[in-house]
């Protein structure tokens, strides 16, 4: 195996009851790399996520960083550096802005690092400083992504799952969103992005892959499948 | 005006104790969504564990603060363990179940205990330990404020400042409201949701052991069956604050001590209880959710 590869996924299923929402993916996500899922409603994006993070369970096998953290909890994969941001941003509506950073950061410790965290992330988001004091459901649905994200780096992750980080949300804002995880990326951030709006997701990957009904039915670099006649006909409406 | 005064430290030092349960009731909720009914049970089982406790250590009638100490301390401890195996073995393998699985299974644990308190501690009445001497500290006129009466309201502030403590300043708390608010994305925070739901099991059935320390010290007398109507009026009470919320189940708690009190008080004594689940059913006509409810402020 590749040391360079941050996740490896060998044959990954997931169930629902009777429905399987997976049916045996292999992929890899490589250091430094944006790598994007795209895919229709209920093509298994989110559970191909919600799986790496621990969430919901699996079999096949993960490996982070050359370790199998199948049977892993959640909590400890955090800990080894997973951050996810899940589907509807999964904010602490009643706590304010800095109390849901400050749970970003709450496996850890040193409390000069996470100032110094905290730091990075208001340069980054200069929106979510000025909204520190306030309580985090009062914030437009834009300013919870961009919180989302930021509770994400509080952990000091190796990579982010990011879920759909363009949900509701009007044009100009995507734009900046996807502004801000090509200049993480470029810090260094190993990204991977599930999206529906898959021309944004395919212009920014590095590669991407393409899911079906619980398969993945191609993978390519983002630009040859943004060139791709039948993703152009199902996913971007040419 | 001096009788109203008597009913309103009467009323209030009952419903400290109310409010002490109700938080148990309110925070389980809070967290899992579910009504624990077996929760009058574990403050059941703190009474006899401190009953017991003060027998073997020979402490029945030796009243003082040391006694009041260590009863305390025996019924929290022995309240937490009960609620964490109840947690464990009952309710956690149901997590996952619908709501309604672990609603029934609750009432089933409640029973039980009901039954198994009979059983092994017998069915007649036992006296509680004197935990206190009753003293009375003041008087203005006719009304008396005594020992028990503060250290009732002392104890129970203590123990409402110290829970307020450990949910706003402590990351243990912080892990229980994110856990209340999102189980899921707590533990993509790296909070481990099964041991923070436990930990919220030990301090609701902690404070209801504080409760039943107090309600000795008021009412000495003990039986299998103490649990159901004081459960019963903390379960209103915690409705009636608006369950899941805190600060609604003590504003609740005392609201229902004084209501209380003054109808005994004023009208007769046959209503006292009349009152609990009038209030029940006015609130759930006038305002479901209570006095707290949860405001739903959340943007999608």
């Amino acid at each position: 195996m590749t040391r360079d590869a941050v996740f490896k996924v060998e044959n990954l299923q997931v169930s629902y009851g009777p429905i399987q929402a997976l049916k045996g993916l292999d992929f890899e996500v490589k250091r430094g790399e944006i790598v994007s899922l795209i895919g229709g409603n209920g093509a298994g994006k989110t559970t191909t996520l919600r799986a790496l993070s621990g969430i919901v369970e699996s079999q096949g096998r993960i490996f982070f960083c050359g370790t199998d953290i199948s049977t892993m909890e959640a909590p400890s994969r955090v800990g080894l550096g997973i951050s996810q941001s899940p589907e509807g941003r999964g904010i602490f509506p009643q706590m304010s802005v800095l109390e849901n950073l400050s749970l970003g950061a709450y496996l850890r410790n040193n409390k000069v690092e996470i100032a110094d965290d905290l730091e990075k992330c208001f340069a980054l988001f200069p929106r979510i400083r000025e909204r520190a004091k306030q309580v985090a459901g009062t914030l437009s649905g834009g300013e919870q992504q961009m919180l989302a994200i930021c509770r994400c780096l509080m952990s000091r992750p190796k990579v982010l799952l990011l879920d759909e980080p363009s949900m509701g949300l009007a044009p100009l804002i995507v734009s900046q969103i996807f502004k801000i995880i090509v200049s993480l990326n470029q810090e260094g951030m190993t990204v991977l992005l599930v999206e529906q709006n898959a021309r944004m997701a395919l212009k920014i990957a590095h590669r991407a892959y393409v899911l079906e009904t619980g398969r993945i039915v191609m993978t390519g670099t983002g630009a040859e499948l943004l060139s791709n006649d039948s993703v152009r006909r199902a996913y971007l409406g040419i | 005006m001096q009788d109203v005064l008597q009913h309103l430290i009467n009323g209030i030092s009952y419903g400290s104790i109310y409010a002490l349960i109700a938080l148990g009731y309110t925070m389980v909720y809070g967290i899992l969504q579910m009504i624990n009914f077996a929760h009058a049970e574990v403050y059941m089982m703190g009474s006899y564990a401190s009953f017991y406790a003060a027998k073997w250590l020979g402490i029945e009638n030796s009243p003082g603060l040391s006694t009041l100490a260590i009863l305390l301390l025996t019924s929290m401890i022995s309240c937490s363990i009960l609620s964490l195996a109840i947690e464990r073995f009952a309710y956690r393998p149901l997590r996952k179940a619908p709501k309604i699985n672990s609603l029934i299974t609750a009432i089933g644990v409640s029973l039980l205990l009901q039954f198994l308190a009979q059983l092994f501690f017998g069915a007649q009445p036992r006296a509680f330990p004197t935990v206190l001497e009753n003293q009375t500290l003041w008087t203005f006129g006719e009304v008396a404020l005594k020992t028990s009466d503060v250290t009732v309201f002392g104890v129970s502030i203590l123990a409402m400042l110290g829970l307020h403590y450990l949910i706003y300043h402590t990351k243990t708390g912080q892990a229980m409201r994110a856990v209340s608010a999102n189980p899921t994305s707590a533990s993509l925070m790296g909070i481990n949701v099964n041991r923070t739901i436990a930990a919220t099991f030990v301090v609701g059935s902690s404070l209801a052991g504080v409760g039943s320390v107090l309600v000795g010290m008021r009412y000495p007398k003990i039986d299998p069956l103490m649990g159901m109507m004081i459960g019963l009026k903390a379960f209103v009470a915690a409705v009636l604050g608006g369950i899941g919320s805190t600060m609604g189940a003590v504003l609740g708690g005392l609201i229902m001590g004084v209501s209380e009190e003054f109808v005994a008080g004023y009208l007769s004594s046959t209503l006292r209880d009349a009152i609990a689940f009038g209030l029940l059913i006015g609130i759930l006509l006038l305002k479901p959710t209570g006095l707290f409810g949860r405001a739903t402020s959340e943007k999608v």
